[in-house]
């Protein structure tokens, strides 16, 4: 091999090397970095990770939403009509965020099914509901968890 | 031939690419047809919006062809097919009730006082619990349904002219014959 | 009436584009200068007859006419003259009408100012341009018509989006547009030079200047997009990582490593099979962009209204365009020759590096933004890809970018000493290492490492661009000598790189700073309470009343003070729009160089105590800055004496090729 070929061929795997570090490095921390997304259902079945960065959502029901003395914090339940969660969050809530409204949290799951949300996201369209959340309802309905006043029916 | 290979590269990602945009698009349930149609309609029973006091059930949709209409103030989309609504109950050709969706029962009642009420009957649905069960997603959402009860088409969407004319009136006329 | 019109104007549109694309192409293949001679006039008339539809629908909107459902979806008697006018773009059907507006003025434009390049060439590309346009318009006329009546018409409009009526919003999706069509030029010079199999370095030469103002569109669009989002949206933040951002910003970054892989390609003959490749890739990844927004497969806090069967459409556009470029690349690249020889330390092996990061960030942003997707439709659960993974994912890559940023401009091509690289480096080396430390030291600020990493990036960046002007200039000394220098030719280029290279000096300090050192305070207030903001003081004056001409609002006074000195009244304000009855924030802020101090509306809590957010942002400003004059260095660029020519010999331009000296880019 020639001086040149080999300087060339150092070169090369020199870069290779640097960039598939920083590569597998990237994706590393993709898979740290994904939220997934549980349902009231799933929360109250013990099937959300506590401590871990998750994403809930369903909506929020009327009546619920409190607020602390303070003036930032406020507590809320949100279900998919088959189970309720606390939802904790210290801050200021979105413009779009209230009563009947579908909305996504982020944040851990506390020991007692208390979540502690670190962001709260309500959708910018009255009539759009966030599709996870939809999808969560749509599931709970199937699983047969009914509420009083709609009868047995299942889609 | 491994030459040639090497160019298809980016072809072949981007088939793989629109495999998965393809799925995407047909995960969204606007474009699955409604898993609803051809089943009959959900059991329910829920306040009048006019008067607290009556009730509106699943009964009330035998017997005859109608349309359930789904609808709320806070829906622009609504407001404009309001109109059309209006008209196609002037000519009354099928029944149309409403279902009003995660609304406030004043502003409501005020709405179809200023607008017009195309509606034989409203029920109100204050948390959408009844609009699950129909599969509802959003307003505004409109169904047939024929005189077993059973749902025979959803459109998604503001009602217009051509959809009540191309789409509404000939399973209408179709259901009742 | 004039709806009607504007919809006509369209279809005709929409046949002349037919012809465009048909005759110029087929002619160009059996040289027929009959029909070569179609491609101008038929863009000339799909330009003039776009132009009328778009008119029509501008004149629909400001005679607040109803009867247009796109205009009773958006449009309103109380809404401001200007924002009638903007949204005409606010929603799905009339910024794709935009859009295609924008791609009929592009056509025009090419057919006009490239009329130097062989005819042939020129009449495919103006085809594969009209058969972009075919898409967009049959889109437009067959499923989301504009000028679509409703009946009865209702007495008042549903209004613009209130987050829409705001001056940089107003201006934001035409600068992107401009950006995302104008890669459809790279692209149809590539189709062009892909079918006639001839792919050199003239191409590069003709493809650079259109190339580089699209580019520069897209920075000015995303970097719009950027600044409204903090100005309006109430939290602060600028970038979110957000699908519909991602779309514009893969483009961008597509584009970013094609100007840069043209460099080489019209230099050096070399990379031909490459580049062409990204400017194929620039132009899909626009696509695919419009794809995301306006299909409802991603869910985004400000995608177009979501609408399956449209999707559909696109999708399948989609394949015909990319699936057939694509196709057409793997049928004759193999064939196409390769270009100049260079050694592994050369400038052309530095803008590989560069490409090859600038791919695998686009890949990754494409990765993050489509995980959610490929996970749901695997039945993996529904996930969302988290913001500081992003952010992780850049901060890894772009120093490595800007090392290389540092070295391309001293660099030479075909071969550099690496030794002689070294010892012209050396002072900016050091100065970077000495700013870096001092830089995450605890003097102004809390230390920080990050903070110390991005002056030494930044530092490097300068250093080496005023090691590279001091070579230049060399020979001409003082401002007469810079001036001189400025007429020369390839001075453009040169130039360009310059400012361009400052800004993402400018933008990285602006960016690492205010994530690094901004403070972010919720509190509640009442009226004459004081509270502290990183050495500021925050007095709040209660909330009153106020009525605007098309909404209610909530407005603040918030006093802010340094030293007691009184240095700026803030007056943020909770809005509620008379027709969508949104709340909405309007936030205070008090713009400065090095920093913003910048006020929220949170809720009236009783008493006329109110909740609010408070930010110190530090150095925000500069991300902005920056990415103007990034753009700038682009217009630099592009206005390069040497395009300006008019008429040209194409082989000649291989000619000047050959060994050239750092100065010239």
């Amino acid at each position: 091999m020639t001086p040149k070929r080999r300087k060339r061929l150092i070169l090369i795997a020199l870069m290779v090397a640097g960039v598939g570090i920083a590569i597998a490095v990237a994706l590393k921390a993709f898979n740290e970095n994904l939220m997934f997304f549980y349902t009231p259902t799933a929360v109250a079945g013990g099937e959300a990770p506590a401590g871990h960065l998750i994403r809930v959502g369903g909506l929020v029901t009327k009546g619920s939403v409190k607020r602390q003395s303070d003036g930032l914090t406020v507590t809320f339940d949100i279900t998919d009509y088959a189970e309720t969660i606390k939802v904790q969050y210290t801050g200021i809530l979105p413009d779009l965020f209230r009563e009947g409204q579908g909305i996504v949290a982020r944040g851990r799951l506390q020991k007692g099914n208390l979540f502690v949300a670190e962001e709260v996201l309500a959708k910018h369209d009255e009539k759009y509901m966030p599709p996870e959340v939809a999808d969560a309802l749509k599931t709970a309905k199937k699983n047969g968890a009914v509420g009083a006043a709609t009868g047995g029916e299942t889609p | 031939m491994a030459r040639y290979l090497r160019y298809m590269v980016p072809l072949a990602i981007f088939a793989l690419l629109v495999a998965f945009l393809y799925r995407g698009l047909s995960l969204d349930p606007k474009l699955v047809p409604s898993p609803l149609v051809g089943k009959p309609i959900p059991k329910f029973t829920l306040t009048r919006l006019d008067n607290p006091a009556a009730s509106i059930s699943d009964a009330d949709f035998r017997g005859k062809v109608t349309l359930l209409n789904v609808w709320a103030t806070w829906c622009v989309s609504c407001r404009q097919e309001h109109e059309t609504l209006v008209q196609l109950a002037k000519t009354g050709q099928v029944d149309i009730y409403g279902l009003n969706y995660k609304d406030n029962r004043e502003d409501a009642r005020q709405w179809l006082t200023r607008y017009g009420n195309p509606y034989v009957a409203n029920a109100f649905d204050s948390d959408g619990r009844v609009g699950i069960d129909w599969g509802v997603y959003g307003a505004p959402e409109t169904f047939i349904i024929d005189r077993e009860g059973i749902i025979r088409h959803k459109h998604i969407g503001p009602l217009t002219i051509e959809i009540i004319n191309d789409e509404i009136l000939p399973l209408v006329a179709k259901l009742k014959s | 009436m004039i709806p009607e019109l504007g919809h006509f104007a369209l279809i005709l549109a929409l046949s002349l584009a037919l012809v465009l694309s048909i005759f110029p192409m087929i002619g160009s293949l059996n040289n027929t200068p009959g029909w070569i001679a179609l491609a101008r006039p038929a863009a000339l008339g799909q330009f003039f007859f776009i132009a009328i539809a778009f008119g029509c629908l501008v004149s629909s909107f400001l005679t607040d006419d109803f009867s247009v459902a796109y205009v009773a979806q958006n449009g309103n008697t109380l809404l401001p003259d200007v924002y009638k006018v903007s949204a005409v773009w606010g929603a799905h059907e009339g910024s794709l009408l935009l859009w295609v507006f924008i791609l009929s003025g592009w056509t025009v434009a090419v057919s006009m100012l490239a009329r130097h390049l062989p005819a042939v060439v020129l009449a495919r590309v103006l085809s594969v341009m009209g058969m972009v346009s075919i898409g967009f318009l049959s889109f437009l006329l067959f499923t989301s018509n504009p000028f679509a009546r409703v009946f009865p018409v209702p007495l008042q409009g549903g209004d613009l989006n209130p987050l829409l009526q705001d001056p940089g919003l107003a201006i934001h999706p035409p600068m992107l547009y401009m950006g995302y069509v104008g890669m459809s030029v790279a692209f149809s010079f590539a189709i062009a030079a892909l079918i006639g199999g001839r792919l050199d370095a003239a191409w590069a030469r003709w493809s650079r200047p259109w190339t580089t103002v699209a580019w520069m569109f897209l920075t000015i669009g995303i970097t719009l997009g950027s600044w409204w989002a903090y100005n309006e949206l109430g939290w602060g933040g600028w970038w979110f990582w957000d699908p519909v951002e991602n779309a514009s910003f893969m483009p961008w970054l597509a584009a970013t490593a094609l100007i840069h892989s043209l460099a080489v390609t019209e230099k050096r003959g070399a990379f031909k099979r490459w580049t062409v490749l990204l400017a194929l890739l620039a132009f899909s990844l626009s696509l695919l962009g419009t794809f995301l927004v306006r299909s409802g497969v991603l869910t985004s806090v400000h995608a177009f209204a979501t609408d399956p069967a449209r999707g559909l459409f696109i999708l399948i556009f989609l394949c015909i365009v990319i699936g057939g470029s694509l196709s057409l690349y793997a049928a004759r690249a193999p064939s196409v020759s390769s270009g100049g020889r260079f050694d592994a330390f050369s400038r052309e092996t530095l803008l590989l590096g560069n490409n090859l990061l600038l791919v695998i960030i686009t890949a990754f942003v494409l990765l993050g933004t489509l995980a959610p997707l490929i996970y749901d439709a695997l039945g993996w659960g529904k996930i969302s890809v988290g913001f500081p993974w992003f952010n992780r994912m850049f901060v890894i890559f772009t120093p490595f970018l800007v090392v290389l940023m540092g070295m391309g401009p001293l660099t030479r091509w075909k071969h550099q000493d690496p030794g002689d690289l070294a010892r012209q480096l050396r002072v900016a080396l050091l100065i970077s290492l000495g700013g870096g430390i001092l830089g995450s030291l605890p003097i102004l600020h809390k230390g920080s490492i990050w903070a110390g990493l991005a002056v030494m990036l930044s530092l490097w960046i300068v250093c080496s661009l005023a090691i590279s002007l001091r070579q230049r200039l060399r020979y001409r000394k003082g401002l007469a000598g810079l001036w001189q220098d400025l007429g020369t030719k390839g001075s453009g280029s040169y130039y360009g790189m310059v400012v361009a290279h400052f800004g993402v000096a400018v933008f990285i300090i602006g960016v690492t700073f205010v994530m690094q050192y901004n403070v972010e305070k919720d509190i509640r207030l009442s009226p004459g309470q004081s509270t502290e903001l990183a050495g500021y003081t925050l007095r709040f004056d209660g909330v009153q009343g106020r009525q605007g001409p098309n909404y209610h609002a909530d407005r603040g006074t918030v006093h802010v003070l340094k030293d007691d000195r009184e240095i700026a009244v803030l007056h943020p304000e909770k809005r509620v729009y008379t027709v969508q009855t949104k709340p909405m924030t309007e936030s205070g802020i008090d713009v400065g160089f090095t920093r913003d101090i910048y006020v929220s509306l949170g809720e009236g809590l009783g008493n006329g105590d109110w909740s609010m957010r408070l930010y110190y942002k530090p150095f925000v400003r500069w991300i902005w800055f920056g990415g103007l004059l990034i753009a700038i260095g682009g217009l630099l660029a592009a206005s390069d004496r040497r395009y300006r020519i008019a008429v040209r010999d194409q082989l000649s331009a291989l000619g000047n090729d050959g060994l050239i000296a750092n100065g010239g880019s």
